[in-house]
Order: C-alpha cells, then sequence, then structure tokens
C-alpha cells in the first residue's frame, strides 16, 4: 500500500491541480490510493485470521511466490508450429523496484531452451589467437569475477510502437522484452588475454549451444571492454531460459548479442554476416537502406503505473512510477507530463542510478478526475533524450521494426480506465 | 595494495625495456586453466561461414535436388514455393524496399549468399538441426536462390560459386556501429 507521498521526504511535493515544475502533475494521483478506511477496519479483524491460530508450512529448499500472486507471470508469444520460437514478456506493470526476478527475466529462443549438463559443456575461444583454448565451467567458476547491475533489452521490445494505431495491451506484454539483473561473471578480457589474441583480429563471433547455435559477431574493442562470460543471474546461477551454464553479458548492448548457452568465441578480422545480424536486427529505413550493426539501446522510459488496463478508482493523490533506462549511461533525468507533453515535471530518481541499468523513477499526482495523458520522457548522462514517437518516425520511418524507444503516453479517461494512446 | 602497484612499476618497467611508449594496464591476475584445443577439433565443430566463403565445406548441389528438399523439410512452415507460411517468406518479393510494407526475402533483402549456408546448416529443419548432409545444404541453398531469381535451374553449387554470388541487396546496409 503506497504511502501519502507527502511524507516521503525525496520526492517533490503535491501542488494543486496539474503537474507543475516544483513536481505535481495536474491531473494526477496515485494507482494503489492512500489507506482506505475499508484495509483499516480489515486489519482490526486479525484476531479471527486463522494463519494466527495454525501452524505454518514447514521450510523449504527453494522459496516460491505466494499463490495469491500466482498471475505476477510472464506473457508467452510463441511460434505456432514451433513452441521455442517467439517470446515471453516481463510483467512490469507487476513489479516495483528495479531488479527482475529470475523467474520473470524476458525470453527470446529461437528453438527451444536446451537442458545442457554442465559437466558436458564447454566454452571454446578459437580463430586469430595464438592458442586455441578449451574452458569447462568448474574452471571458469574458479577465475576472477565482477558483478554489474544491468539490463538486458531485446532489439524488438516495443516494436508495436511501429504500428499505425496504439496497440492495447499491459505495459509488460508491449515493453517488457527487457529485464534487469545483478549479472556475475569473468570479464572476457582474461579470456582472450589467455588465448592471446592476434594484432589482427577486430570482431569475436560468438555461438549459443542451443537447437540452432545461434551466432553473432561482437567488436573485440567492446569485448575486452566491458562484456562479462555470465555465470550468476541475482545470486544464483543462471536459470536455463538465460543461459545455463554461461552467457554472454554485453552491457548496453542489445539482447541477441547476449548470447545464451555460450560454447563458442572465434576470434576474427571481420563479421561472420550471419542471419540475426543481416536479415534480422536490422532496421529498414525509408530510402531502402537498412541501418547495421546498431548496438547500444537507446535512451528510454515508461510509466508502469498507472499504465494500460488499469483504473483510478477516484479522483486522489496518486502516485506514477516508471523505469527508465539507456544503453549509453546513467539515466540523469525523467520528467513526467499529465498534460501529453505540454509541461513536464522532474520525477525524483531512486538512486543509485547506474550506468546501464534499470533506474525507477516516482512522481505523486493529484487526479482531478478528468480526462488527462501521462507521459514519460527520459535523458541520459550522455545527453540523448527519448524522442517523441512522431519525431523517432521522421527519422526512422515505420518499417525498422527494432529499437523502438519513443516516448509512450497512456490515457486516463474520466471513468478512470488508463489506455494506450499516440 | 602494494602487489596492485607492484604490477603497475612492472608494466611501466616492461614498457621501458621493450621501448614501447605506452604503459600497460595493471592485469587482473588470474588462473590459466584453458585446455589447449588441437586444429582437428576445430575443423569438425567449427560451423561459421563469412562472406568470403571461409568455412564452407567441400560438397555440391543441384537445384532440382533441393527443390525434392524444401518440399519435405521446409515447405510445410515456409510454404510451398517458400512464400511463407507459419514461418516467414524466403523467395517471391513484390514490394520493392523502399516500400512502407517492403517485402524482405532471401532475394531481396540478404546481403550475402554465404549466409544460407551458415543459417541452414546450423539450425534447419526446425524439429533436427544439424542433421543436413553438407551437399544437402548446398542443394536447399541452390534452391532457394533460383526460386529468387537469382541463379539458374541447372546450377549445381558449390563453395566457390556461393562464395562467388553477388547478392542483389549487398550495398544495402549502413555499419552503425561496426569498427
Ligand atoms: C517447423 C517449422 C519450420 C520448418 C520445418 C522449417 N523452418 Fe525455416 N524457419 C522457421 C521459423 C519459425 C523461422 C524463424 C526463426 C527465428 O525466429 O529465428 C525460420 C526461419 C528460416 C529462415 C530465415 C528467414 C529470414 O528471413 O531470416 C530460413 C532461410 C529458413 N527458415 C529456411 C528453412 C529451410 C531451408 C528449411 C528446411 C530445411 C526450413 N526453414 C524448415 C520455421 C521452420
Amino acid at each position: 500500500m503506497a504511502r501519502n507521498p507527502n511524507d516521503h521526504p525525496d520526492q517533490p511535493r503535491v501542488g494543486e491541480g496539474r503537474l507543475d515544475r516544483r513536481g505535481f502533475l495536474k491531473h494526477g494521483a496515485t494507482l494503489a490510493a492512500v489507506t482506505t478506511p475499508a484495509v483499516a477496519q480489515a486489519t482490526q479483524v486479525g484476531g479471527d485470521l486463522p494463519w494466527l491460530h495454525v501452524p505454518g508450512q514447514p521450510f523449504s529448499g527453494y522459496g516460491q511466490p505466494s499463490p495469491h500472486e500466482r498471475y505476477t507471470a510472464r506473457r508467452i508469444g510463441a511460434n505456432r508450429a514451433v513452441a521455442g520460437n517467439g517470446v515471453s514478456f516481463t510483467p512490469l506493470e507487476d513489479l516495483e523496484g528495479t531488479i527482475t526476478p529470475n523467474g520473470l527475466h524476458f525470453e527470446r529462443h529461437h528453438n527451444g531452451v536446451p537442458q545442457i549438463d554442465p559437466a558436458q559443456h564447454r566454452l571454446v575461444v578459437h580463430g586469430r589467437v595464438r592458442q586455441p583454448l578449451s574452458f569447462d565451467v568448474k574452471s571458469l567458476l574458479r577465475y576472477p569475477m565482477r558483478s554489474q547491475l544491468l539490463f538486458i533489452e531485446c532489439g524488438g521490445n516495443s516494436n508495436a510502437g511501429w504500428h499505425a494505431e496504439p496497440i492495447q495491451r499491459p505495459a509488460g506484454s508491449v515493453h517488457g522484452l527487457v529485464s534487469c539483473a545483478e549479472w556475475t561473471g569473468v570479464p572476457l578480457s582474461i579470456l582472450l588475454d589467455e588465448a592471446g589474441v592476434d594484432p589482427g583480429a577486430s570482431w569475436v563471433i560468438a555461438e549459443g549451444a542451443d537447437a540452432g547455435a545461434m551466432n553473432m559477431s561482437i567488436p573485440l574493442g567492446k569485448m575486452r571492454d566491458d562484456c562479462l562470460i555470465g555465470l550468476y543471474q541475482n545470486g544464483e546461477r543462471l536459470r536455463p531460459e538465460n543461459g545455463y551454464p554461461m552467457r554472454l553479458i554485453v552491457p548496453g548492448w542489445e539482447g541477441v548479442l547476449h548470447v545464451k548457452w555460450l560454447q563458442r568465441l572465434e576470434v576474427a578480422d571481420q563479421p561472420v554476416m550471419s542471419r540475426n545480424e543481416t536479415s534480422k536486427y536490422t532496421e529498414l529505413l525509408p530510402s531502402g537502406k537498412a541501418r547495421q550493426f546498431t548496438f547500444t539501446m537507446g535512451c528510454k522510459s515508461l510509466i508502469t503505473t498507472p499504465s494500460h488496463g488499469q483504473t483510478l478508482r477516484q479522483p486522489d493523490v496518486y502516485q506514477i512510477s516508471g523505469l527508465a533506462w539507456s544503453g549509453h549511461g546513467r539515466i540523469s533525468r525523467v520528467e513526467v507530463s499529465a498534460d501529453n507533453g505540454r509541461h513536464w515535471s522532474d520525477a525524483a530518481l531512486q538512486s543509485p542510478a547506474l550506468p546501464r541499468c534499470f533506474t525507477r523513477f516516482r512522481l505523486p499526482w493529484r487526479w482531478d478526475g478528468k480526462p488527462a495523458v501521462l507521459k514519460s520522457r527520459a535523458t541520459d548522462e550522455a545527453g540523448n533524450v527519448q524522442p517523441e514517437r512522431a519525431a523517432l518516425i521522421a527519422e526512422r520511418g515505420r518499417a525498422g521494426y527494432f529499437h523502438y524507444h519513443a516516448i509512450v503516453a497512456w490515457a486516463v479517461e474520466d471513468d478512470g480506465l488508463v489506455s494506450h494512446i499516440y | 595494495m602494494d602487489w596492485f602497484r607492484i604490477f603497475i612499476k612492472g608494466a611501466a618497467l616492461t614498457a621501458l625495456l621493450t621501448g614501447c611508449a605506452t604503459p600497460l594496464p595493471p592485469r587482473i591476475e588470474a588462473p590459466k586453466l584453458g585446455t589447449p584445443v588441437t586444429a582437428d577439433t576445430l575443423i569438425a565443430q567449427t560451423l561459421n561461414v563469412f562472406p568470403d566463403g571461409r568455412g564452407l565445406p567441400s560438397g555440391q548441389g543441384s537445384v532440382a535436388e533441393g527443390a525434392r528438399l524444401f518440399a519435405r523439410h521446409c515447405a510445410g512452415c515456409h510454404g510451398k514455393d517458400g512464400r511463407g507460411g507459419t514461418a516467414e517468406e524466403l523467395t517471391g518479393a513484390s514490394r520493392p524496399l523502399d516500400h512502407p510494407a517492403a517485402d524482405k526475402t532471401i532475394g531481396s533483402y540478404w546481403p550475402y549468399a554465404t549466409t544460407l549456408f551458415d543459417f541452414i546448416r546450423r539450425a534447419k529443419p526446425m524439429g533436427a538441426p544439424g542433421t543436413l548432409s553438407a551437399d544437402e545444404v548446398y542443394a536447399l541453398s541452390a534452391w532457394l536462390l533460383h526460386a529468387n531469381g537469382l541463379i539458374a535451374a541447372d546450377t549445381v553449387m558449390d563453395a566457390a560459386r556461393l562464395a562467388a554470388l553477388r547478392m542483389p541487396n549487398r550495398d544495402g546496409f549502413l555499419r552503425i556501429e561496426a569498427p
């Protein structure tokens, strides 16, 4: 239950009516409204609650969410003829904070989730190296590691935004091909140095051990700079659907490069021009030319509460809450508008705002019961500002499919229902 | 952090001795647990096929053989003529790439023919990837290129022909963040 935003020292104050510079959104208020008398009464009947008088469940080896939260689940969109080809979306609108629980991290698989026995898995580094090497999982677990909180976003996330009509689905079911976790693993530069990279090399081709051995080319400079062989996800070993026993972590770059079930790194002097870096994950422009090797994920934000499908019960104070992220670095600012972009107010950023990581933003809003349009606009430390949809389309056309990162607008009707509009 | 300083000093000294202008960055100390891999193992396992044909195995396949294989292994999802079904269209582009609803087929969009071999060998058919022989993959590549109007019906495809084929959209890509 949200507390009164006025009590929170970090947050801008609520003003009368519209969102003004000092942080109050004109037509607004939070969805999870202030504690109501009905709730207060419910807590007073606690004496009759069975769990106060009956011993609870015994211990469990691996904890599960409450059965009351079973509807907080990934939304699956798979190919009719190939069950393991498709995606599952993180339900962003049901989550708070910045960390995606491992069971809810988004998925994009081309041909299913391989069930890999780690004892039989090897990572081979070869190509333009002094000595081709093979590493088993146990050995890699002995190497120096680094932990980093990072988002991973599919290049195809939010692609319904290119459609002519705004799609009417929950926020996560459109924009939820992005998740954020703490990834721990071995800096790739260590393994590259051990194999001894040739001076003429400039690319590394990564390959997974799935049914299709998906391959992607990544510039050697990036690999040396900050890439990891990811072994742990939020403290535990990777989930199978996130690459167990190891995946590539490529901070801030598009999801398809974070090759899961990593089994091979071929050091080369050119990209392999695989199907997923030519036919797919390239963006057709109105000119007929296509953008290729568009690696860095753009500066982006999204209001998760209130968002599509939710209802504001009555005019009141509501807490706007959302996520911002950028592949270029830290989020430095998120502005929120309740009048379709005419006036903007700075939202409070939850600290720490880490580079290439989800940043939670919040802003109290007093909704006066009249129609309103909520938008958020992110700026990153490199100065990139999230574009309006019209500006993105003017630049890229509508056939690009990938890398949609425009401002998202939620319309609040006078009956409190929230829907997606352009 | 003494060991750290010693590393830096050592690096600076090495730079001096080798006459290298820039000092080396401090290195992370790590075990060396990689085991050498032999050339034979690598050749047997490596699937990457580069645009210049590097990585292509020996073998060959005809358009006619490819048509038979496509009907048996592929048409169920991609349609009888490769024009799309539950899976995407592979042939038959009519709307050009500057059309708002452009057809992105192998013939209209793919910049390199070698990508076909690379992808089919590793990923196809979906139900049993990696089970097609090199000859079968050449034959399927041949049929798909023929069905896209890029090679004659009597072509026998092999490593040299595949690498030499120039695709219509070869120069259609802007390399945004490539080195
Ligand atoms: C069970 C259904 C199915 C069968 C059978 C199948 N495919 Fe596919 N094919 C797909 C799907 C689904 C995709 C998209 C894969 C992805 O998302 O990575 C695809 C993608 C492709 C692509 C890439 C298309 C593009 O535009 O990027 C090619 C080429 C292809 N298939 C060729 C073949 C060939 C050749 C065969 C037969 C040997 C075959 N397929 C059999 C389902 C199938």
